[in-house]
């Protein structure tokens, strides 16, 4: 919807800081998380918290949506939901029984670059889970039937989050106009035709390749020691044999955009109109040094909360919008994306709020960021992660996306440090490269009439 | 590291217990000790109380509170106003305009919320350590002398105008709003939280002072605090923060009421998945078979994948990507929630279905296996809730709002524990035989 923020502030935390967090050096992320390998290349990472009796157990294969073979688009996802449905050695549902019993949380996720299971337990239930886990990322079992019904549940919620939803219809149709070449262009989701051609067969060939332990991350966040983490890994993930070896993850890469695109989604369902915009930029993990960063501190400035450009100019002093906002979203393998949004106030027509954004970005250009906003931006995002860093899964899931889609530790620790260096003439050369109209999506929400699809 | 495109995709089968499976259940050895939370209570010299649990590891102080008295306050004819004074206490107070009070929150890293509910009109606060004084200073200057400038009322009107104009299009929020106004149609729980595109071009800044001075005040006061600080110290900042408000509020009594339950609603809407929303008989905090109440919820729908709706509608059928059942606790009544989604053609089936399954489970109640399941998972899944210092601060309040006392924590073990299957069978009979409103938010019913 509209109104939801479009980016997410990037979480990173730190939460063995000293005390004066913010004048103080700048802060490491986790200090103590540290990582090792088991022979059969499992990557461990283990970020001690010891202030509750509970772990964060995740394991993230370095396999998403973008890994989803043409035209069949939604395995990726669909395998996640069939990973419940039991294996060899376990009925299907005795993995979420035995963590409900325990008084657990679990679940899992899927996204462009990766996909990921995680559980929340006491810590004297860690090993049950790795048990659980390690079963399923070899033996798993896939029947026709779950296929079936499994299926039936992936286009119901096709259905909710896309279908019934026109702003998340116009999203598709941004992203697939964003990128030309590339495999963002393609829901995680998936096509709805192409999901229902979905079949075991698919299911099994993806498993079959990319989920093995060498394709994998395991991250234990929470009230163990790196020792322990380390005989309960081998006991349990450490037994498994490699299964495959995956290819290098290519994402092809965007050509040089040329032409600046409109997209427009048309529907009487919709009864608030919103404008939004991608440009296509480079990620964190492809950007040149300090660029990523740079772009984040500069979405910070533009857009970020209620004292950002966009919120000051668009919202408060011209009472153009509703809402408004930018930022920025760097977290893939292949390219990432600036985000621009916001919903009109009163009569302001989309064109109009566009049009600010053209404004807002040449002011940018011609007289760059001051000194004051630079410090405030880049101390709200250190200090965010300070606040991060109160949250065991917060920290897990920082890790697990760094490492799963190709980064180190000490590429999440040093963030805060790399975030700080950033300099005032670092963001307008980013926003001079990137910030250019040829390189965008804008996408028109409307109610006008539509006609009747849906 | 941000990931605007790699938008999750949440995998459905949340929190549950299993409805399958042959595992002979334990429950005292699993518990998990929820985290050493020694509460403290501390008594300001001017007698605020609140509930304190410190803790350094992190250098932030996490405050949770609440004014008792919530949107159920607002003017019958007008709704919408404590939502609105939600968004406007920390746009400008005391010396400083709207503008001056977002950049000394954002030079100060310090994170102030309002939210109103039907009952309460809570806030929270969240600060590191060493800006502690500054954070108290601007929540002290938010609660007692906001400002209610033009600009920022005029902004937040438009703000909230233009969330109602998104729901208005919206099935879920049409659906929940039907489900509302159906069960309390004369009573404050059944006007919309947000107020109507009419109320709020209506609400003034008279009407916000009003609910402001009505129930700002210390006598329908609750406090936690989680973090670095100790009792002293809390003491003076508490007399800081709440000490000139008034010693009593003056709210408006909101009757006790029973949900009018009969209705069944169509809303005609283009979309392909239709939305369901169905409510029952529910109950109330202080009623003695509240415990047995949210066990037998969570055996027949509650979180996912073993709860008896999510077999029946999910597992089983692939009918729907979510399917569940709730307790709605207000405090002068109790609702039943429940939901799901589905493709428009199969919505009569689904119906059918859950309403045949919660038919079944009203007449027959658990079976002991289901029982101990539910037991175990509500009370090792409780340290859960106590995982992060905002986490824990809300789990205090929200334990002072029920008045369950300071030792809840340590007893809520036993009291699950003591559940039967009698006691499940009697609250599910009650809950769950009698008539419920359905509402269909879709294509007509061909």
């Amino acid at each position: 919807m509209p109104l939801r923020r479009l980016v997410p502030t990037v979480i990173v935390s730190a939460f063995s800081l000293v005390a004066a967090a913010v004048a103080a050096p700048t802060p490491k992320i986790a200090p103590d998380a540290g990582s090792f390998s088991l022979d059969n290349g499992l990557l461990v990472v283990v970020i001690p918290d010891h202030r509750a009796p509970v772990v964060t157990h995740m394991v993230w294969y370095k396999a998403g949506s973008a890994e989803d073979p043409p035209g069949k688009s939604g395995i990726a996802h669909f395998l996640e939901h069939l990973m419940f449905k039991g294996t060899a050695n376990h009925p299907p549902g005795e993995l979420r029984q035995r963590i409900a019993e325990i008084g657990g949380n679990d679940n899992a996720f899927t996204t462009y670059d990766y996909t990921a299971y995680h559980q929340t337990v006491a810590r004297e239930h860690l090993g049950l889970m790795m048990e659980f886990e390690a079963d399923r990322m070899a033996s798993l079992v896939i029947d026709d039937a779950a296929i079936a019904t499994e299926r039936e549940v992936i286009i119901e919620e096709r259905r909710s989050r896309i279908d019934n939803e026109p702003g998340a219809q116009l999203g598709e149709a941004i992203d697939a106009a964003l990128f030309q070449n590339g495999r963002y262009g393609i829901p995680v989701i998936g096509w709805a035709h192409e999901m229902a051609a979905l079949d075991r067969t698919d299911a099994l060939a993806f498993y079959e390749r990319y989920y093995t332990p060498n394709n994998a991350v395991l991250v234990v966040a929470g009230d163990v020691t790196e020792a322990e983490v380390r005989r309960l890994a081998e006991a349990t993930y450490g037994k498994l044999p490699r299964r495959a070896e995956p290819p290098p993850r290519i994402r092809a890469r965007e050509p040089l955009p040329l032409a600046a695109r409109t997209v427009t989604l048309a529907d009487p369902r919709v009864s608030l109109p919103a404008v939004r915009r991608l440009y296509l930029t480079p990620s964190y993990g492809n950007a040149a040094p300090g660029e990523a960063e740079a772009l984040d501190v500069l979405g910070e400035i533009l857009g970020g909360g209620t004292t950002s450009r966009f919120y000051r100019r668009l919202v408060v002093e011209k009472s153009l919008a509703a809402s408004a906002g930018a930022g920025y979203g760097g977290g893939a393998i292949g390219e990432g994306s600036f985000a621009m949004y916001a919903v009109p106030r009163d009569q302001t027509s989309l064109e109009a709020l566009a049009a600010e954004f053209d404004a807002i970005v040449q002011e940018l250009l011609d007289n760059g960021v001051t000194e004051d906003e630079l410090v405030r931006a880049k101390r709200r995002m250190i200090t965010d992660s300070i606040y991060a860093g109160d949250s065991q899964s917060a920290l897990a899931r920082m890790f697990g996306r760094a490492l799963a889609s190709g980064g180190s530790l000490a590429d999440v620790q040093d963030w805060p440090q790399r975030i700080e260096a950033v300099g005032a003439e670092d963001i307008l050369a980013a926003a001079r490269k990137y910030l250019d109209i040829r390189r965008s999506v804008t996408g028109y929400l409307t109610g006008a009439p539509g006609d009747g699809r849906t | 590291m941000t990931a605007i495109r790699t938008a999750a995709i949440l995998h459905a089968t949340r929190v549950a217990l299993a409805a399958i499976g042959f595992v002979t259940l334990l429950i005292g050895p699993l518990t998990v000790a929820a985290r050493a939370v020694e509460i403290e209570r501390v008594v300001s010299p001017l007698g605020i109380e609140a509930w304190l649990v410190e803790d350094d590891t992190v250098p932030l102080v996490a405050m949770s509170f609440a004014f008792i008295g919530g949107a159920a306050q607002d003017p019958a004819e007008r709704p919408g106003v404590a939502n609105m004074l939600s968004g406007l206490l920390d746009e400008g107070a005391g010396d400083l305009d709207s503008k001056a009070f977002q950049a000394t929150l954002d030079e100060f890293s310090i994170d102030i919320s309002f939210d109103a509910s039907r009952d309460a009109f809570a806030g929270s606060l969240k600060t590191l350590v060493e800006n502690r004084d500054q954070a108290a200073r601007l929540l002290r200057l938010a609660l007692t002398t906001p400002r209610f400038d033009i600009e920022p009322v005029e902004r937040i009107r438009a703000q909230i105008v233009a969330g109602i104009r998104s729901d208005e299009s919206d099935p879920d929020s049409i659906a929940g709003e039907t489900l509302i106004k159906a069960a309390f149609p004369d009573h404050p729980y059944g006007r919309p939280l947000e107020g109507t595109l009419d109320t709020v071009a209506a609400i003034t800044v008279d009407d916000l002072k009003t609910f402001h001075r009505r129930t700002i005040a210390r006598d329908n006061l609750r406090i936690a605090v989680v973090g670095a600080i100790d009792a002293t110290s809390l003491a003076r900042l508490l007399d800081d923060v709440f000490g000139s408000l008034p010693a009593k509020a003056e709210l408006s009594s909101v009757p006790d009421v029973e949900p009018a339950l009969s209705e069944r609603v169509d809303v005609v809407m283009d979309i392909p998945q239709t939305v369901l929303s169905l409510a029952g008989k529910g109950i109330t905090r202080s009623d003695p078979d509240f415990i047995p109440a949210s066990v037998a919820t969570l055996i027949l729908g509650g979180g996912g994948l073993s709860s008896r709706l999510y077999h029946e509608v999910r597992e089983k059928r692939g009918l729907a990507y979510s399917v569940g059942i709730g307790l709605h606790v207000y405090d002068h009544a109790g609702l039943v929630v429940g939901g799901t989604k589905t493709r428009a053609d199969q919505a009569d089936n689904v119906v059918a279905l859950i309403e045949a399954e919660i038919a079944r489970f009203a007449s027959e109640g658990p079976t002991e296996e289901e029982l101990a399941k539910a037991k175990g998972y509500l009370i090792g899944s409780y340290a859960l809730r106590f995982t992060t210092s905002t986490r824990i601060a809300r789990q205090l309040l929200a334990i002072q709002l029920d008045n369950l006392g300071i030792d809840y924590i340590d007893h809520r073990k036993d009291l699950i524990g003591a559940v039967t299957v009698d006691d499940v069978r009697r609250v599910a009979k009650r809950l769950f035989s009698g008539d419920m409103i359905v509402v269909r938010v879709g294509q007509a019913a061909s």
